[in-house]
């Protein structure tokens, strides 16, 4: 019954979107941190950058994000990444590179609104006991502010482990691209298409299940 | 100007922040100049690249058709989602465990899959079971796909709207006696509208957005299929993809101010009892593009519901 799975590298294409998702959140949570310091910090030209990024980045289709770091980025601006000549090796990088920039602008907003949920009396009774900036932010707002983040966060992570099968769009070998190629070579439409939503399933239900657990027992309660 | 992270700056601080522009202001001119610098060495800033954009053609015979197609596809995936996802919605808070699991089922599988994966399924699904021809198939496969996600996602943005109604409403329709089809259609659900319609409207960019992975995958001609027939016979890559991009935003952001202004009004004119849903409650599943969530525990359920 399974002899169609001859052939294709099921588990393989997977690992790819495993890989993708795993890269992709730690790219998009350093530049999500970074704009969304830009976007709550005192310096106007900053907090303009940061507020037309998100705007501007968050309103175009991955899809288009993801095609025009192909067409765009490496046909055009001759960006690689370090991988000229590796065409596989250079679309997985673009791919990551491309989830990276949308996925940071919902790391930003998630970042952002958890910051604003400490009332502001916390860091001003902070700072007339006298602490710095620094311990200000580690110390009162960061912690709180991680708690009530858990969630959207986690939001962030299942949607972004959904959008890497954009990748697919620039040949990338993800779950998504391999599906494609099986379906329609293969008789086994419902079967194949059942493997390949479970697979995503079993990506995406514990990190929801996990994760939701874990922001409901970390909530401030106010 | 304080805030939680900030204090008013003193002199101290006012230098810094100056500097600190001066730094961010000489990296972003760089950056800037680096782009402009590169295209054009590429030639794409040529007058020739551009002027197609200034003349009809390029207009009509591209780009409206292209824009046409993906609002097309996404009032289509709309006007269909809307109906199922409020049954769906509707029949999660059912009284009956054989109506609800199944509904909770269903509304949390199609939430876990890429929509990618259930449009790729339905065009070939309708390659090889219909009759549907090869020109009108990837329109099919795109609302199909667009259809039995964002009805999922529209279901549980119904239960929310339904649950974060005050719970006396329910009960002082029952104490005059109404049945349980007469609660839910002619108390709660034409309260709980008022209350989506921040919501829904926030869902409509979503989906917008996601007929992009039609034109891409599936070779519907949509707005990002047509920048590549149009940009393969003037040669213009950069300026078509921004042209395209900026039509994209434009839209996105109509749509996204319509949402926050119905929010606003809804706040204010307070006809319903319920708390309204917040466009941001469903940012994090609905505005992440191909969507979010799965394991409805952080779904938008469980936030709205707090939201009173």
């Amino acid at each position: 019954m399974f002899d169609f799975l001859e052939g294709y590298d099921v588990l393989g294409a997977f690992w790819t979107t495993v890989q993708l998702t795993l890269l992709s959140a730690v790219g998009s949570l350093v530049w999500g941190t970074i704009l969304a310091g830009m976007r709550v910090s005192p310096v106007p030209l900053m907090r303009g950058f940061g507020t037309a990024y998100v705007n501007i980045v968050r309103n175009i289709p991955l899809t288009v994000i993801i095609v025009f770091t192909s067409l765009g980025l490496a046909n055009v601006f001759g960006v690689t990444l370090g991988a000229s000549g590796d065409f596989a090796t250079m679309f997985f990088r673009l791919a990551v590179l491309g989830l990276s920039a949308y996925t940071a602008t919902f790391v930003c907003e998630a970042l952002r609104s958890g910051i604003n949920t400490v009332p502001v009396g916390q860091a001003e009774a902070a700072r007339a006991i006298g602490l710095s900036f620094t311990q200000v932010l580690t110390l009162i707002v960061l912690p709180q502010a991680f708690r009530t983040v858990i969630g959207p966060l986690a939001n962030v992570l299942i949607a972004l482990t959904k959008n890497t099968t954009v990748a697919a769009a620039i040949g990338v070998a993800e779950a998504a691209a391999l599906m494609k190629t099986m379906i329609e070579n293969e008789a086994q439409l419902l079967l194949i298409a059942t493997i390949f939503a479970l697979g995503f399933v079993v990506l995406t239900l514990p990190t929801g299940l996990l994760l939701g657990w874990l922001s409901k027992r970390l909530a401030v309660k106010r | 100007m304080s805030s939680v992270l900030y204090d008013t700056p003193g002199p101290r601080a006012k230098q810094r922040n100056i500097l600190y522009t001066v730094v961010f202001a000489v990296l972003l001119v760089l950056l800037l100049w680096w782009v402009w610098q590169t295209m054009s060495d590429k030639g794409q800033l040529d007058w020739a690249k551009w002027s197609p954009f200034t003349e009809s053609q390029a207009w009509t015979t591209y780009l409206l058709p292209g824009l046409g197609n993906t609002l097309k596809a996404a009032a289509l995936a709309m006007v269909i989602a809307l109906p199922l996802g409020a049954v769906l919605g509707i029949a999660r808070l059912s009284d009956h465990r054989w109506v609800r699991v199944p509904a909770g089922v269903i509304v949390e599988f199609f939430r876990a899959i890429p929509v990618l994966l259930l449009m790729v399924f339905a065009n070939q699904f309708y390659s090889e079971s219909t009759q549907i021809s090869s020109d009108e198939r990837p329109l099919y496969a795109v609302v199909t796909g667009l259809v039995l996600y964002n009805a999922s996602v529209l279901a549980e943005i119904v239960r929310a709207g339904i649950l974060s109604l005050p719970k006396g409403q329910t009960e002082a329709a029952q104490a005059i006696g109404l049945r349980k089809t007469q609660v839910m259609s002619s108390i709660l659900l034409p309260q709980a509208v008022t209350v989506m319609l921040p919501a829904i409207v926030s869902q409509l960019v979503v989906i917008v957005k996601d007929t992009a992975l039609g034109g891409a995958m599936l070779n519907f001609t949509e707005l990002l299929n047509a920048r590549k027939t149009l940009a393969a016979n003037y040669a213009n890559v950069i300026p078509s993809f921004i042209v395209v991009a900026v039509i994209f935003i434009v839209l996105n952001f109509i749509l996204t101010s319509l949402a926050s202004w119905l929010e606003d009004r809804l706040r204010r004119g307070k006809k319903s009892t319920g708390a309204v849903l917040p466009t941001a409650a469903v940012a994090g599943t609905a505005a992440t593009g191909a969507g979010g969530a799965g394991g409805g525990v952080i779904g938008v359920g469980g936030d709205v519901g707090r939201e009173t």
